[in-house]
């Protein structure tokens, strides 16, 4: 529709500034996209808050304090002012970034998921990468050899994927690579030996050790996150070589292939630098997403593997009732999953000329 | 589509016949059509046999369990190994025979899956073929609402949903469902806006149609078949999500066999006595891979633009 807009303005002879207004649109209308969706993720954490059966006045005091005291907290709380009132305060703290105090820890909960969320994003960028190595190759493997046995068994990889309850697979694979191969160590993500002697700068353990040197702390991280890491990637693997292979047999009916063919490409050369380099462009999208959907199974994976992320921090604050924890790891991993959406989307218009204004 | 006719040679040609006499056999023809796509794929027939087996398995569990489910012999088969005599698949910690806690725990997965695609499917179509035949305003608020829930991490806040409504199977199914109708108003949205121009709703709206019932009677049919594609395909996330929710405590309460909390109770003896996690772990699988063959294999036959991806 732009494009139209466009043409018709340069036949007009119209100043070029006119498309100017587009974008700005675009912008606008993006920007609304983030602040109605983030709004609606508050509105939804904000409901949830309120819907506990357990009276939070009562929660803070007991059910054996006075009247008067009740009363008091309840104004000290907030909670006796109108309900889209008790939203905006809402709103407004949780901008700045306070969601409480945890029962759990005592610490405010922001400064509990900043100590813990590195742990996630470690996790979840490797189980990422390994499943972005492996899963774009077997993808156009599997669309160039269509039909064979190599193609039948990445789909059959892929749907074990979509079918395996994680939290099972990562039990199994403790039960056979931890205690009967001995080949990777013992859940948790360092050992005791080091646990106390190495000091974090970033949070990523396995870039701090490798930064400052610590060849043997750095082989002790690595056994430790290699297996949840390589569980979080056959997730990944199985979705993104499913759409890998799509794309690529999409590209590969494409004219612009049997153009190449006939000026006498090879094969390979087509394969991986023409076809695949415009499969590229959905499989940002495709790549961000499970990247997206990784932070979010961390849940489950970081319980069966005791590794101290926001997961394993959402889990333990659910079994002792936490809600300002459980909430406001939710509104944080909701955040993430929102921006990642928002950036593949952004880099998605960016990467294919077609979707420019 | 589990009548298979089992056809005199007449039968299938008046069912294949290219010019149908009547309605209904113009209807049964074309699905005659679907049906032999989807039997011409082996994967999918594995697939509706395993839902089949789960159906039958589910609703003779009183006749077919050897066991209590939920009584154990505490006294003489404590986490017996599989294939113990009398237990199948052994026995966990207190006693019960897994293959029968298995065998009743299908209730629960197929109660959870029916009721969320119940809830589900019906409020996605009506938000997406009603925000499509409108447009406007309505499309527009319709689908931001859905674009918002579409952005959250599902598993995170069924979770949180969960975890203020109090852990129990109803909550579980109220959480996941919450979660997982956005996509449905989102195709039903496409498949409307698709057919909402064509020649034929005009001539339906010409005859004095109201706009429900032009929603009702002649849009929703044709979102159907991709909406019992996608949901078939997403009851084995939906399996899944509740698993998980059985895992970490929050689906159905002890003692009621549900498979995740089985896995999450056998996670105590997984070094030793392996069998008590692993077995419910294999049904899950099983049964989600049966929803994801089927749903693979009703794609292709219903819907052969999408066929081979």
């Amino acid at each position: 529709m732009s494009s139209t807009t466009m043409s018709e303005s340069v036949r007009a002879g119209r100043p070029f500034h006119v498309r100017a207004w587009p974008v700005a649109i675009g912008v606008l209308r993006f920007a609304g996209v983030v602040i109605t969706t983030f709004l609606g993720l508050l509105a939804v954490t904000f409901f949830i808050g309120r819907v506990i059966p357990v009276d939070p006045v009562l929660a803070v005091l007991g059910d054996r304090a006075p009247a008067s005291a009740i009363e008091r907290t309840r104004e000290a709380m907030g909670l006796n002012l109108p309900i889209y009132q008790q939203f905006f305060i809402y709103v407004r703290q949780a901008l700045a970034g306070d969601f409480g105090t945890s029962v759990l820890t005592t610490h405010p909960v922001m400064s509990d998921i900043a100590r813990v969320f590195p742990a996630t994003i470690e996790l979840a960028t490797l189980g990422t990468l390994i499943g972005t190595s492996l899963g774009i190759p077997l993808g156009v493997l599997a669309a160039v050899k269509r039909g064979t046995l190599l193609d039948q068994l990445v789909r059959i990889i892929g749907l074990i994927g979509y079918s395996v309850p994680i939290f099972w697979l990562g039990l199994l694979a403790l039960l056979v690579f931890y205690a009967k191969l001995g080949w990777v160590a013992y859940p948790g993500r360092i050992g005791i030996a080091f646990e106390y002697s190495f000091t974090p700068i970033t949070g990523l353990y396995l870039i701090d050790a490798l930064w400052q040197g610590e060849w043997e702390v750095a082989v002790d991280v690595f056994r430790h996150i290699i297996l949840p890491a390589a569980l979080l990637g056959y997730f990944s693997m199985a979705y993104i070589s499913r759409m890998t292979r799509s794309f690529m047999l999409n590209e590969l009916g494409q004219e612009y292939i049997v153009a190449a063919r006939a000026k006498g490409l090879s094969e390979a050369r087509i394969i991986w630098f023409h076809a695949l380099r415009n499969a590229a462009v959905p499989l940002v999208t495709v790549i961000a997403l499970s990247y997206a959907t990784l932070l979010e199974g961390s849940v489950l994976t970081e319980t069966v593997f005791s590794w101290p992320g926001l997961g394993l921090y959402i889990t333990n604050s659910l079994q002792n009732a936490d809600m300002n924890a459980v909430l406001g790891g939710t509104i944080i991993i909701g955040s993430t999953f929102i921006g990642i959406n928002l950036l593949s989307d952004l880099l998605y218009r960016t990467l294919d000329p077609r979707t420019r204004a | 589509m589990t009548d298979v006719p089992a056809a005199p040679r007449s039968t299938r040609a008046w069912l294949l016949s290219d010019r149908p006499q009547s309605r209904a056999q113009a209807r049964l023809g074309r699905a005659y059509i679907s049906w032999l796509r989807f039997a011409s794929n082996p994967l999918a027939l594995v697939g509706l046999a395993i839902l089949l087996v789960l159906v039958l398995v589910a609703a003779f569990a009183n006749i077919l369990a050897p066991h209590s489910p939920t009584a154990g012999d505490l006294a003489g088969a404590q986490l017996l190994p599989p294939l113990s005599p009398g237990y199948l698949l052994g026995t966990d910690d207190q006693g019960r025979d897994i293959l029968s806690r298995l065998i009743h725990g299908s209730r629960l997965t197929l109660t959870v899956v029916l009721l969320v695609a119940v809830i589900t499917a019906p409020v996605g179509l009506l938000v997406g073929t009603v925000a499509g035949y409108a447009g406007g305003w309505v499309d527009g608020v319709l689908m931001r609402i859905t674009d918002i829930f579409l952005a959250f991490p599902k598993l995170v806040l069924a979770l949180a949903l969960v975890a203020a409504l109090g852990p129990g199977i109803e909550n579980a199914v109220i959480a996941i469902a919450v979660t997982s109708w956005p996509p449905y108003a989102r195709m039903a949205r496409a498949e409307t806006m698709a057919v909402r121009h064509s020649d034929y709703i005009a001539a339906v709206r010409l005859m004095g149609a109201s706009p429900v019932r032009v929603v009702l009677r002649h849009v929703m049919p044709m979102c159907l078949s991709s909406l019992i594609v996608r949901v078939t395909l997403d009851m084995a996330g939906i399996i899944l999500i509740a698993a998980g929710l059985g895992f970490l405590g929050l689906g159905a309460q002890p003692p009621s066999p549900e498979w995740g909390a089985m896995i999450a109770s056998g996670r105590r003896f997984i070094l030793d006595q392996w069998w008590v996690a692993t077995m419910p772990g294999m049904a899950i699988l099983i049964v989600s891979l049966g929803f994801n063959l089927v749903g693979d294999g009703l794609r292709d036959s219903l819907d052969p633009r999408e066929a081979g991806q």
